[in-house]
């Protein structure tokens, strides 16, 4: 049994009694749904849960028993999680799916911390506390009527509801986020503690999109929760530095899209659910009247930009599509659209930071009605404004493409001269692919296709391996 | 239309090393099997046998001994029942054999006899 997985009956409390009679509330005769989400009229089919339930109520359950028992028990906090949601595998396919599963779960959840706590005497202070914690308690449930359907609701099955937030519990879900993103953790713990916690994710599934053992990523979390335990970082709002810690937090929330959207390694369902928890955290952010910054609201429109080209960006061979040749009727408008509001939020306050510049580039993008005629001139200036704000040897390469479509290739080959040798971009591919493409565009073959080998030469997902494959052999002088 | 009952046995760590995403897929497909019956107008009941070890009684010579069990650490525990109707026991059968349980213990079969 891994951390982080569900444990079974027998192994979930060795000694301990039978969990207080779980939910006093069972299943309403088929229910509708998740609470906040849309009613049984908008529902794809009866009795089907919305959209990744478990994990996200597994998040918020987590991060509001952190706040009840103190953060040096978020591993119990964790347990008694995880025992719930076993608790609905065992109970839910007999009875039928409770009118309000995440009420269900809370207070399954809740009672199994209350059991953990009586049995331990020198924790018997904090259970009084959380037993006069008023609880969202779900109403009592009726024996299931088998002759009625199970009902809940069911999100749309499109990005953009895949993507929403959560409607409660954001207080505690925020303070958790900016908790697993504190400074003094190591960014990758960082990630992977949020991702745990606050995400619901496996420790499976993180090892499986980091393309780590499973083994390394429970060090990693161990270990950050020691660090937390040891500095005693207590679960509230930082009263001070709060603006350093939303940028620590962006910071490990556009390493998490990257990680999903870059596709340089790992599982393709895992990855697309890490960009959609990506989303799913920064709107967390930027709804909290605490949180909502400009820089919150542009980085999230950044990655709804770039999230919008998902559905364009593999053709039917599982290959990559560029930019250039993506058919743009299949970008997700809806996203777009939720882009450009944030895009807005975020020039309030005048101050451009790089998320600023580099969604402003993405939304030129996104309103480009073709490649060719896509506004390069303003994209090249937002990339001379990003490389004044902070050198970036990987900016240097996105402004040499948009500088080679308004003066020419040649031009970005001798911006790109600048790292050719630059220790950051040795084992990127996306240097000697770039290259290739522009002397291919200034018609050199022979030079083109040796940049490809190189390109091939270093790690990167299959989907980019086709693609290179495919464009190392127009190369060729005969085909 | 005859009754039969469906015991659910399963061993009590299935469900181990499951991640909540994985979780959340099970409950679907239990859901939906249960809708599918029900649809088919197949459904009589279903219930989730409590957790915690059950009693066992016997005649002890003059008086009834109680003993604990069976222990729910024991593999192939019933868990809970089903109750379908189905025209015969081969249609019984082929309905229990769509179910999701079959993926974490056995299913075991029994007609309800007709008075």
């Amino acid at each position: 049994m891994g951390p982080g997985t569900l444990r079974g009956r027998a192994a979930a409390a060795p000694d301990a009694p039978p969990a207080s009679p779980a939910p006093a509330a069972p299943a309403a005769p088929l229910a509708a749904g998740d609470a906040g989400a849309a009613g049984p009229a908008a529902a794809g089919g009866v009795g089907e849960l919305v959209d990744h339930l478990f994990r996200h109520s597994a998040g918020q359950m987590v991060a509001t028993l952190t706040r009840m028992l103190g953060p040096q028990n978020l591993s119990l906090a964790e347990e008694v999680v995880q025992d719930a949601l076993v608790r609905a595998i065992e109970t839910w396919p007999h009875r039928g799916v409770p009118e309000n599963p995440r009420g269900w779960l809370m207070q399954v959840a809740r009672n199994r911390a209350l059991d953990c706590l009586r049995r331990d005497a020198t924790r018997a202070r904090k259970a009084g506390e959380l037993a006069a914690e008023p609880v969202n308690a779900p109403a009592p449930m009726a024996p299931m009527d088998p002759m009625a359907p199970m009902t809940s609701t069911r999100a749309q099955t499109s990005p953009a509801t895949l993507l929403d937030p959560e409607g409660s519990g954001a207080d505690d879900t925020l303070v958790m986020i900016l908790m697993c993103c504190h400074p003094a953790l190591a960014r990758e713990a960082q990630v992977a503690l949020t991702l745990k916690t606050v995400g619901g994710f496996s420790v499976d599934e993180i090892a499986r999109a980091f393309l780590l053992r499973p083994a390394a990523v429970a060090q990693r979390l161990v270990r950050a929760k020691r660090l937390l335990r040891e500095r005693r970082i207590a679960f509230e709002l930082p009263a001070r530095g709060l603006g350093a810690r939303i940028g620590s937090a962006l910071e490990t929330i556009y390493l998490m899209f990257n990680e999903g959207y870059a596709a340089t390694a790992g599982d393709d369902l895992v990855r697309s659910d890490l960009c959609g928890e990506a989303v799913r955290l920064a709107a967390i952010l930027a709804d909290h009247p605490a949180t909502t910054l400009p820089e919150v609201h542009a980085l999230l429109a950044l990655m709804l930009f770039q999230a919008s080209r998902l559905p364009a960006r593999c053709d039917a061979e599982g290959a990559l599509v560029l930019l250039a040749d993506q058919d743009r009727r299949r970008w997700d408008r809806a996203l777009i659209g939720r882009a450009l509001g944030h895009l807005e939020r975020c020039a309030a306050g005048g101050r451009a930071t790089a998320y600023h510049l580099e969604a402003g580039i993405a939304a030129c993008h996104a309103m480009a009605p073709s490649y060719a005629a896509t506004d390069w001139r303003q994209i090249l200036a937002l990339y001379d404004d990003r490389l004044a704000l902070a050198p970036s040897p990987v900016v240097v390469l996105n402004r040499a493409v948009a500088l080679s479509m308004v003066q020419g290739p040649r031009a970005g080959i001798a911006a790109l001269a600048a790292v050719a040798d630059d220790p950051h971009l040795r084992g990127y591919y996306l240097l000697p692919a770039t290259l290739a493409d522009l002397w291919l565009r200034c018609g050199d073959r022979q030079t083109a296709a040796a940049h490809y080998r190189r390109a091939l030469e270093l790690p990167c997902s299959e989907p980019e391996r086709r693609f290179l494959l495919r464009r190392l052999a127009a190369c060729e002088p005969c085909s | 239309m005859p009754k039969f009952l469906m015991l659910a046995r399963s061993d009590a760590r299935a469900w181990e090393g499951l991640s909540a995403e994985e979780g959340q897929r099970i409950v679907q497909q239990y859901v939906d099997w249960s809708n599918r019956m029900r649809e088919a107008g197949r459904l009589a009941g279903s219930n989730k046998l409590e957790d915690g070890d059950g009693r066992v009684l016997a005649r002890n010579g003059s008086g009834v001994e109680v003993k604990d069990g069976p222990y729910s650490e024991t593999k192939e525990i019933v868990g809970g029942y089903w109750l379908l109707e189905a025209a015969d026991f081969d249609e019984a059968v082929k309905l229990a054999k769509d179910s999701p349980h079959l993926r974490f213990g056995t299913l075991e079969i029994r007609a309800v006899e007709e008075m």
